[in-house]
């Protein structure tokens, strides 16, 4: 694996060794010293073209405790695109020695548009609505643990709930579980759907959605063992996507009336940030089945697992050098 | 205007609208004086002063073509093209004169504007720059242009392209004005505000990739206000780069019913699908967007059945700092003069004929340019000529590319059809595929 850029690249049994080597790297975490010196001279560097403190800390905890050198680029992109066009951007930082990029931008397709312009692996941190594989990858990995039932879903119901058709997670988290064995069923007003989903002219075969559509979280929440909740933006509100975020919350919110409802085994989920009073409208910590603290904890492990992957002895350094000079 | 010696072209098929014939042509003092089979032999070698010989074989001989939508970038963006580069490139396509859209920086909303653009032309000197103006001032939408200046200037053509005319109000008025000075409005036909932050059509594709999707409906909904107008006001109407199935079949209504409009499609959109997006190249970012096969299928029995009148290029040249973005960052268009050609002839599905009066014919009538565009290979008629060989499978390579940017999203597909010469006033400006001039 020369780069982590989409959840479709990745095979079931390299989605099961990341699985396995995140077992690892949870070990090492809950060591006193929760350091290795695995990627010791390999510099990592964030690249936020928009702001996500949440995943920038959690890649850059994950390389220091690999014991890599990390750097960061932290840049709305509005302001990047005076004069120095995105490529001499990354030109540059590139030619101060980067090992991998972790790259976090709005728009869809920007990281692997930068595997033309850099030697250096590149490590998806979210696509516009396209990819975030760490995320995906996090929660495949939170979830088999907490079910424990190793590397697999086979079998086991879950709901995404919210905003698919702007959610990189969904398009990435969705791929992992379906992947794994899981039976997913989205549920979203048509307005929230990828268009694919709701035109039927659309339909075409390689792109499918392995995934079931529902359109009243109600009918749904008794036949799940897993309620994945997406966050609901307010911005929405001026394309027209919802009326308000009042009218989303009281029909796709998870209240405590619905929470009721739901089996006494089921598990909750959430990439975070929260929106609380409209997609949650109760309070997670008194949820019993909450895997949300764990998704955030389990999030360094799969990093771990991921630079480590790329980047590590494991990941046949010598060839890869051979690789950069000759190309 | 000088003109060269003689031109003697032989061994080539003629193709006009009345048919096609073997035969050589003569051409002296830049116009055509005499077409048919084996003249040659009765002129001298021309290493004994006879008239300069191209051989033909295999070639056809017709009219050059007429791109209805050119982006010149001159003035404003001469990174990414000049009126010089651009001209070049469109002599190498086998044109004999090209449209030059008007949103340029200045726009071309002003007649000092539309005449830098024709004097520019005039200066490269490779084919006939003819200015097509805005319908509102700085293409802006708001302020109608000064459209009585414009036509006394010599304009016929005008379009906000890039942009459709949102305000139906501004878009009644205009039409009102070119019904009154006998000028054709060209529509881009968008509905802006189902295309926000688009980069792609949606659908299945855009769905996969998370990308903002420009739905067929946003130029179905404007073509079908436009045609509704045209038969309020009457006024002759020119739709640019069709793109959807839908889009045909009113077209193909709208003309049965006897409405005095034209339509226009691109090489690329009966070429390429959205599909392209899948590696996210911004090279394949284009507006409107490629879209699904189906509607490819549609452009075609519309270019093969004459509901479609043109093919036109949309040439957009991007420099490559420009293109070199994230593709919502980067700007939307292709490359398009020196292929066009090989498109039409490779996916067209159009006889020889069909793609010249596609390519030539058609285009010229619709811009009003028959007085030195469009017209049979006869004898008196002024010589602007291509000979092109309809067979020659080929490839693009950037070394060939004479644009001033290289956003051709034709590298590696196969192409057929390729330009060997093309004669500009009875003088040889292309010949074995170089400008010579």
């Amino acid at each position: 694996m020369k780069h982590l850029l989409s959840m479709d690249d990745l095979s079931l049994s390299e989605v099961q060794q990341l699985l396995s080597l995140a077992d690892e790297m949870s070990e090492i975490q809950k060591r006193s010293q929760p350091k290795v010196p695995a990627l010791r001279h390999k510099t990592v560097a964030s690249l936020f073209f928009e702001d996500s403190t949440r995943t920038r800390l959690s890649f850059e905890t994950a390389a220091k405790r690999l014991s890599a050198d990390t750097m960061t680029f932290s840049a709305a992109s509005s302001s990047v695109n005076k004069g120095e066009s995105l490529r001499d951007t990354v030109e540059t930082l590139s030619a101060m020695g980067v090992d991998a990029f972790v790259v976090r931008h709005k728009t869809a397709g920007l990281p692997l548009a930068m595997t033309q312009w850099t030697n250096a692996h590149i490590v998806n941190a979210g696509d516009g609505a396209h990819q975030h594989p760490t995320q995906a990858l996090l929660d495949a990995f939170t979830l088999t643990r907490a079910l424990e039932m190793g590397n697999s879903l086979a079998g086991v119901r879950i709901a995404m709930v919210g905003d698919i058709r702007h959610s990189r997670v969904a398009r990435s988290t969705v791929r992992a579980f379906v992947l794994l064995g899981a039976k997913v069923t989205l549920v979203a007003p048509a307005s929230l759907l990828p268009p694919s989903l709701i035109y039927s002219n659309a339909a075409h075969t390689s792109h499918e959605w392995p995934v079931s559509v529902s359109h009243e979280l109600d009918e749904v929440l008794g036949e799940v063992d897993v309620v994945y909740l997406l966050r609901m933006q307010h911005e929405r509100m001026n394309a027209a996507f919802i009326s308000s975020v009042d009218e989303y919350a009281l029909h796709f919110g998870l209240t405590a009336q619905r929470l009721a409802k739901l089996p006494s085994h089921f598990k909750l989920m959430h990439p975070g940030p929260m929106n609380h009073g409209v997609e949650i409208g109760v309070d997670p910590a008194l949820v019993p089945g909450s895997l949300i603290a764990q998704q955030v904890t389990n999030g360094v492990s799969i990093r771990m697992a991921v630079l480590l992957s790329l980047l590590g002895p494991a990941a046949s350094s010598e060839t890869t050098k051979e690789e950069r000079d000759v190309s | 205007m000088s003109h060269s010696k003689s031109v003697l072209i032989i061994g080539g098929t003629v193709v006009n609208t009345s048919g096609e014939v073997l035969a050589d042509v003569m051409i002296d003092q830049g116009v055509v004086q005499e077409v048919g089979p084996n003249i040659s032999a009765k002129y001298a070698a021309e290493n004994e002063g006879g008239p300069r010989r191209i051989d033909a074989t295999s070639c056809v001989v017709t009219s050059a073509f007429v791109d209805l939508h050119t982006h010149l970038r001159e003035p404003g963006r001469e990174e990414s093209e000049t009126i010089e580069t651009g001209s070049r490139a469109a002599a190498l396509g086998g044109y004999g004169a090209v449209i030059a859209m008007p949103n340029t920086e200045p726009a071309q909303d002003s007649v000092a504007v539309v005449e830098f653009v024709r004097m520019q032309g005039e200066r490269a000197g490779l084919v006939d720059v003819v200015p097509s103006a805005c319908i509102t001032v700085n293409r802006s939408g708001l302020q109608l242009s000064p459209f009585h200046s414009l036509a006394q200037n010599g304009v016929t053509l005008y379009t906000d392209d890039g942009n459709g005319v949102q305000d139906p109000v501004i878009m009644r008025r205009a039409m009102e004005y070119a019904k009154e000075l006998n000028i054709t409005l060209m529509q881009h036909c968008e509905v802006s505000r189902l295309t926000e932050g688009a980069v792609m059509h949606e659908g299945c594709c855009s769905s996969h990739l998370g990308l903002p999707g420009w739905p067929s409906i946003a130029e179905v909904l404007m073509l079908q206000r436009d045609l509704e107008l045209v038969r309020e006001t009457g006024a002759k109407m020119h739709f640019l780069h069709l793109s959807t199935a839908r889009s045909v079949e009113l077209v193909r209504q709208a003309k049965n019913e006897g409405l005095p409009i034209t339509a226009e499609v691109t090489p690329h959109h009966f070429s390429l699908t959205d599909e392209k997006l899948s590696g996210f190249n911004t090279v394949f970012k284009v507006n409107p967007p490629l879209r699904t096969m189906e509607d490819i299928e549609a452009l075609r029995a519309g270019m093969q059945d004459g509901t479609i009148d043109a093919i036109a290029t949309d040439h957009a040249p991007h420099a490559a700092h420009l293109k070199d973005q994230d593709l919502q960052a980067a700007p939307p268009g292709m490359l398009g003069l020196q292929s066009a050609l090989g498109v039409a002839m490779k996916y067209s599905g159009c006889s020889v004929q069909r793609v010249i009066e596609l390519m030539s014919w058609a285009p010229a009538r619709i811009a009003g340019l028959t007085a030195r565009q469009g017209n049979s290979v006869a004898s008196g008629n002024i010589a602007n000529l291509v000979v092109f060989n309809p067979a020659a499978q080929w490839e693009q390579s950037l070394d060939q590319i004479v644009s001033k940017s290289q956003n051709t999203p034709y590298l590696g597909l196969p192409l057929q059809g390729q330009v060997q010469c093309v004669l500009r006033d009875g003088k040889v400006i292309v010949e074995a595929g170089v400008v010579t001039k």
